[in-house]
């Protein structure tokens, strides 16, 4: 077989291997996809594990009396924590009460599950990151992923022991958001380039002159994909659009999405 | 010829493809993953048979797409069509000089990305694209180009350790011996 001969039956072959690929249903798509990964996984525990060894480390060098003083501020405000925690239980209980009196449905209060964050996109036009939260953890596609700053993104991919979450600003994670103090809704879609630096375009469904910056940005719930409440960011600054008929503005988002390490999963 | 070298070029590919999804430091500096397969992809491409580099870059991009949210596959042809034309090339390239080693991994660096860019585009996918995008192409471009070179000293290196060495010609040949005496 000549060497012209051999070049161009590998090139027909992987050209027809990415063809066959490309147009694999999506579900077999996503498995084989997730089945491939599953070659990192050993890199991923072993990444884990040297991040906690690393941690660990850094506290065997901490001082002695730095410690103590740490945990004595950990002490006071565990113990304002309880205090705000008994309270709190007491306002649910009584709006519990009036939601009864008024036939209100009662909201349940959010579940929330821990995640790592153990991998990031390995590319540049996407806004990925892969926890350490799977199927067997419960996972399911769609599920809020937030931080205690604001909504992160939601889980796109679910595999046995790890997922994959679109962040915010990612061409898969669309928010559908409202203003707390205008009640001004509006969506952040993506993909938006300028979510590096934390600034999210929102697109506001009508022009609203009320809106300053600082104003909270929270998810309205519509869209069925992320519930109400979650707090988004604040407004960094506003434009009127299509001659004053909408209003664009520029939110800061509450998480700071290049610093992710441990993330919340609603269930 | 010695399983070691080969061995350790798909083991350097597996450990790069995850340091691609660490380092979020390098990230939030220059705004770009630490990528440096097209770098080692070139460096397959130039010494190996082109069966070696097929399947090299195909194992490569497929584990690439099974950690990011590109569709399976869409960074085949890409990285496969880098490859391949670096191989057929090799001829008529220095492939030992320095400069050489920079302009392929620099090349590497920045078609690899934007082919797997085109391919998204055509499968109507709607991927970050903006200005920001050619200062990302150029820094990935530049870090393959300094990283090729290191790739190329570090296996030639490994290469030479475990392959078998040619046999030395000896200098000694019995129809240039010098007869000496009377015959």
């Amino acid at each position: 077989m000549s060497l012209k001969r051999v070049h161009f039956l590998t090139l027909s072959i992987t050209l027809m291997l990415a063809l066959l690929l490309l147009n694999l249903p999506a579900g077999a798509s996503t498995r084989l996809k997730l089945g491939f990964g599953g070659v990192f996984l050993p890199l991923f525990g072993l990444g884990a594990a040297a991040q906690s060894f690393v941690d660990r480390a850094a506290w065997s060098a901490v001082p002695r009396r730095s410690l103590i003083s740490e945990i004595e501020r950990l002490q006071k405000d565990n113990a304002q924590l309880q205090f705000e925690v008994a309270q709190g239980n007491v306002a649910r209980q009584e709006r519990d009460r009036l939601a009864q009196d008024l036939a209100w449905v009662r909201k349940s209060p959010w579940k929330l599950k821990p995640a790592r964050v153990i991998g990031r996109e390995p590319t540049t036009w996407w806004r990925t990151v892969q926890i350490d939260f799977g199927a067997r953890d419960g996972a399911r596609v769609n599920q809020s992923v937030l931080t205690p700053g604001g909504i992160v993104g939601r889980i796109n991919a679910v595999g046995y022991d790890r997922s994959q979450v679109a962040l915010v600003g990612d061409v898969d994670c669309g928010l559908a958001v409202i203003v707390a103090e205008t009640r001004d809704n509006g969506i952040i879609k993506g993909p938006q380039t300028s979510a590096e630096y934390g600034l999210m375009e929102m697109s506001l469904l009508q022009n609203s002159p009320q809106l300053m910056a600082g104003h909270a940005v929270v998810t309205s719930g519509l869209g069925g994909v992320f519930p109400k409440g979650i707090p988004v960011g604040r407004v960094a600054d506003t434009r009127p659009m299509e001659a004053g008929l909408f209003t664009t503005a520029r939110v800061q988002l509450g998480a700071n999405l290049n610093r992710l390490e441990e993330v919340w999963i609603l269930l | 010829m010695s399983w070691v070298p080969l061995t350790s070029l798909f083991v350097a590919a597996w450990l790069a493809t995850y340091a691609q999804t660490q380092f979020p430091m390098v990230r939030l500096a220059f705004g770009i993953p630490f990528c440096i397969l097209p770098a080692l992809a070139a460096y397959v491409a130039m010494n190996h048979s082109i069966l070696i580099t097929t399947v090299f870059t195909v194992v490569t991009a497929l584990g690439v797409d099974s950690l990011s949210a590109n569709r399976f596959g869409v960074s085949v042809v890409p990285f496969f069509l880098f490859g391949f034309i670096a191989h057929i090339s090799r001829h008529v390239l220095l492939q030992d000089q320095r400069y050489t080693q920079f302009w392929l991994g620099f090349t590497g660096g920045i078609l690899v990305p934007l082919g797997t860019l085109a391919m998204l585009f055509l499968g109507q996918r709607e991927p970050m694209f903006g200005s920001v995008t050619i200062r990302q192409l150029l820094l990935l471009g530049l870090l393959n180009g300094l990283v090729c070179p290191a790739f190329f000293w570090l296996f030639d290196r490994i290469q030479q350790g475990f392959d078998y060495q040619p046999l030395a010609v000896p200098s000694f040949r019995p129809d240039r011996e010098i007869k000496r005496g009377r015959t």
